[in-house]
């Protein structure tokens, strides 16, 4: 706590950009932290009385973003991607290694406060892993040799902007382009074919498509739309979820990177149909590096008359777009939590009814789409909604972008239309050996060789579009351990059985990885997922624990291995337990030991 | 209650470890159902009778948390000779109470205790009677396998009640939302 002085001088400029609006002070304190690295109590305090805000609420919401920080993490503040594909790909040794160079402990900032090395969820570069972020700005590709340069920049206190460039370049890594990662763009075709059918025509066009939302609960986007067009409300607004946390998912990541402009003109033309006339992008944190690019083709749209007032010359047609940045904390990619952290709130997700469409952003009328979902508007704006609803299946039309990771030769998007059969995804992306497929991430679920000939579509196998590969010499314990860190990580902690029911299945489960776990812990994590997943307040809890229970049942040896014979045994060193004591004491007679089991035949 | 005595009596133990003996005032709490009780069963180790060693039992109700090595054998013995072992009341199923000393470490507080404080002596006791203290207070689940939880602090009367009875005449024990609804 050495640096306890505000700097208003540092302040007040990003306060004054944000308006001094109560509603942003999520973006303000990203940016104060940006400036200062931290936020003390001294700056949580000013940027409170120049919000007239009170201090706690300030502090609630930096304590709720993982990305916000409340103590120093140093200068240089480095976080490796701890998704199961970065492990996979060999992080944990690379961040032994960076450890060990700079001589720290993980989480444990250095004496002189220069870095601090942690672990952080997904960051969306499972093709290209494994991946660090250093003050949020994403390395790609890492070796060792690359980690050694990095601690020796590090070391000699290079500014982040003089480290080299292709540290941080980011491949799209397209490898298979189908309806939209493969057609031919012109600025502006989508928004003037849109508006060449008016709004009411352009929604019998969505109808007609049978679009629906490509996040992963695929509700049709049309009916949502008509819904917030309808609901009453003097301001509308269109939500693009651009916090991609998925694990496994990158797929938003390369459309906000290489197709952007059709991300906002679909945004545009939402607004055009509903009325709206202002969108926000929520981008995740990790994806900051995207901000710069984001905003200069915001401008150049702006320029070309494509955002703005009047826009394509159309009287009244005024819509416009801000960028929104998140700070780590996945229960944002939920609607409602995504609506919390637009407010600058921490992102508990509301109880729902109402939902967006009628009470939204500010308590408005809002549509919140996913970055695909709305590239996807501008095909059905271009071609119509029945050519639309041509390709893929009956209930799932079009195409859907697949984000293919771990044991592939080739990982990268593979867009197909929808009904593909994962058999023909494995085989595009070179997985020769693959014993499960872990779709739809963390939250989604574990298919065995048995279930490769599955159809992706809504009416099989729905997906978000993560698609993690695990060849013959994976252990999916190891997996099934990850995503429960994971959940335990990520959940918000505002209801009891998610909170909870994530902290006591890691625990479990780490009691099993430790081989102290039998068949009893076995059977409580069976009972705590159904207790979780009917009880939990949002999907978050509810999704918790699906592929921890497709791996119990579909990898059962996995499991089976680990577990010990015995009744019951604890899952720490009674006897050491005593240590501490018998130390003070200065005794180490019979009585200050205990066994570490119950006499043998003991257990009932 | 209405019901047809079992064929042979239930033997029943009950133990507090680091608790505060509130659940077993809670027991006696059900009153003149005491009489019904021991129409039931009988009473093995308990406080209720002073038995010391445990003889084979089928009921263990437990109350407190693990926290040291003592709270260990008994929870073992009564684990042991019992077939089916309760955790009664917060202590026993979370730490509760007692774990508030969780966050600092034992020696420090032994020594505080026994050495830094004013008129104190100059050393922990090392009376090898004495048993030692754990490093952390601990649930009874993380010790030995258990196989019910009574939640309150401490449950009432009733739902001990209820939760006895269900068991003595063979049903699924069930505590409905009231009777662990404390506000």
């Amino acid at each position: 706590m050495t640096e306890a002085i505000v700097e208003p001088e540092i302040l007040e400029p990003i306060i004054a950009r944000f308006n001094g609006d109560p509603g942003n002070l999520l973006q303000i304190l990203i940016e104060a932290q940006n400036a200062l690295d931290w936020l003390s109590p001294a700056t949580q305090g000013f940027i409170a009385r120049s919000l007239d805000l009170p201090v706690t609420r300030v502090a609630k919401v930096v304590q709720f973003y993982t990305h916000l920080y409340d103590t120093p993490r140093g200068k240089y503040r480095v976080l490796f991607s701890h998704n199961i594909t970065d492990r996979m790909a060999g992080s944990p040794a690379l961040m032994a290694h960076m450890l060990k160079r700079l001589k720290l402990k993980r989480g444990v900032v250095s004496e002189d406060g220069l870095v601090s090395v942690g672990k952080t969820s997904c960051t969306g570069m499972c093709d290209q892993g494994p991946a660090i972020l250093v003050n949020n700005r994403a390395i790609t590709k890492l070796t060792l040799r690359r980690i050694d340069e990095i601690c020796d920049l590090i070391r000699a206190k290079a500014p982040l902007a003089n480290w080299p460039a292709h540290y941080f370049r980011v491949e799209d890594n397209i490898e298979r382009a189908d309806m939209l990662l493969g057609s031919a763009y012109a600025p502006g075709e989508a928004l003037r074919a849109a508006i060449a059918c008016g709004p009411t025509g352009m929604m019998a066009e969505m109808r007609k498509s049978n679009l629906r939302g490509r996040g992963g609960a695929g509700f049709t986007t049309a009916v949502k739309w008509e819904a917030c067009r309808d609901a009453p409300g003097d301001e509308r607004y269109i939500v693009c979820n651009a916090d991609e946390g998925e694990p496994g998912t990158f797929k938003d990541r390369v459309l906000l990177q290489s197709f952007s402009e059709r991300v906002f003109e679909g945004m545009a033309i939402a607004g055009y149909v509903t009325g709206a006339r202002k969108g926000l992008v929520y981008l995740r944190g990790e994806y900051t590096y995207l901000r710069a690019p984001l905003e200069a083709k915001l401008s150049e749209m702006r320029r070309n008359r494509l955002l703005g007032m009047s826009i394509c010359g159309v009287p009244g047609f005024d819509f416009d777009i801000v960028i929104h940045m998140g700070a780590g904390a996945y229960v944002c990619g939920e609607e409602t939590a995504l609506i919390e952290s637009l407010e600058g709130k921490p992102g508990h997700p509301r109880i729902r009814p109402p939902f967006p469409v009628t009470c939204g952003y500010k308590n408005k009328p809002t549509v919140v789409n996913n970055v695909e979902t709305l590239c996807k508007v501008t095909e059905v704006a271009l071609h119509g909604g029945l050519a639309y609803a041509g390709t893929g299946t009956r209930q799932s039309a079009g195409t859907k972008i697949i984000s293919v990771s771990g044991d592939v030769e080739r990982p990268g998007l593979y867009e197909y239309p929808f009904g593909v059969r994962v058999s023909q995804v494995l085989e595009d992306a070179g997985a020769y050996d693959a014993i499960a497929v872990q779709i739809s991430g963390a939250a989604g679920q574990c298919l065995t060789p048995q279930e490769f000939g599955r159809r992706i579509a809504f009416e099989d196998v729905p997906t978000s579009g993560s698609f993690m590969v695990f060849g013959n010499n994976r252990d999916l314990f190891e997996a099934a351990l990850n995503y429960a860190h994971f959940f335990e990580h990520e959940s918000c902690g505002f209801c009891t059985p998610c909170r909870v029911g994530s902290a006591l299945v890691a625990r479990i489960m780490e009691k099993i990885h430790s081989g102290h776990g039998a068949r009893y812990e076995f059977n409580e994590l069976t009972r705590i997922s159904q207790l979780m997943s009917t009880s939990s307040h949002c999907g978050l809890g509810s999704a918790a624990t699906n592929a921890l229970q497709d791996i119990m049942k579909k990898f059962p040896t996995a499991f089976d291995r680990r577990l010990i014979k015995r009744d019951f045994e604890p899952g720490f060193d009674l006897d050491a337990a005593l240590a501490r004591a018998r130390e003070v004491s200065a005794r180490d007679d019979a009585n200050a030991h205990l066994d570490a089991h119950l006499a043998e035949g003991a257990d009932a | 209650m209405n019901m047809r005595p079992p064929m042979k009596k239930l033997k029943v133990a009950t133990a507090s470890l680091s608790g505060c003996f509130g659940c077993h005032m809670s027991l006696l709490d059900i009153d003149e159902r005491l009489l019904e009780l021991a129409k039931l069963v009988d009473f093995d180790k308990s406080p209720i009778t002073d038995i010391k060693e445990c003889g084979p039992c089928d009921i263990a109700l437990i109350e407190g948390a693990v926290c040291n090595s003592e709270n260990v054998h008994v929870l073992r013995e009564l684990r042991k000779n019992c077939k089916m072992l309760v955790a009664v009341g917060a202590c026993a199923i979370t730490g509760g109470l007692p774990a508030q000393r969780n966050r600092f470490d034992v020696g420090d507080i032994l020594e505080r205790c026994y050495c830094d404080m004013p008129g104190a002596q100059t050393r922990v006791p090392d009376d090898p009677e004495l048993p030692l203290l754990l490093d952390k207070v601990y649930p009874l689940n993380e010790i030995v396998r258990v196989d019910y939880f009574i939640p309150g602090c401490p449950p009432s009367g009733d739902a001990l009640w209820k939760y006895l009875t269900d068991l003595i005449s063979g049903r699924m024990p069930r505590l409905d939302y009231q009777s662990f609804r404390f506000d």
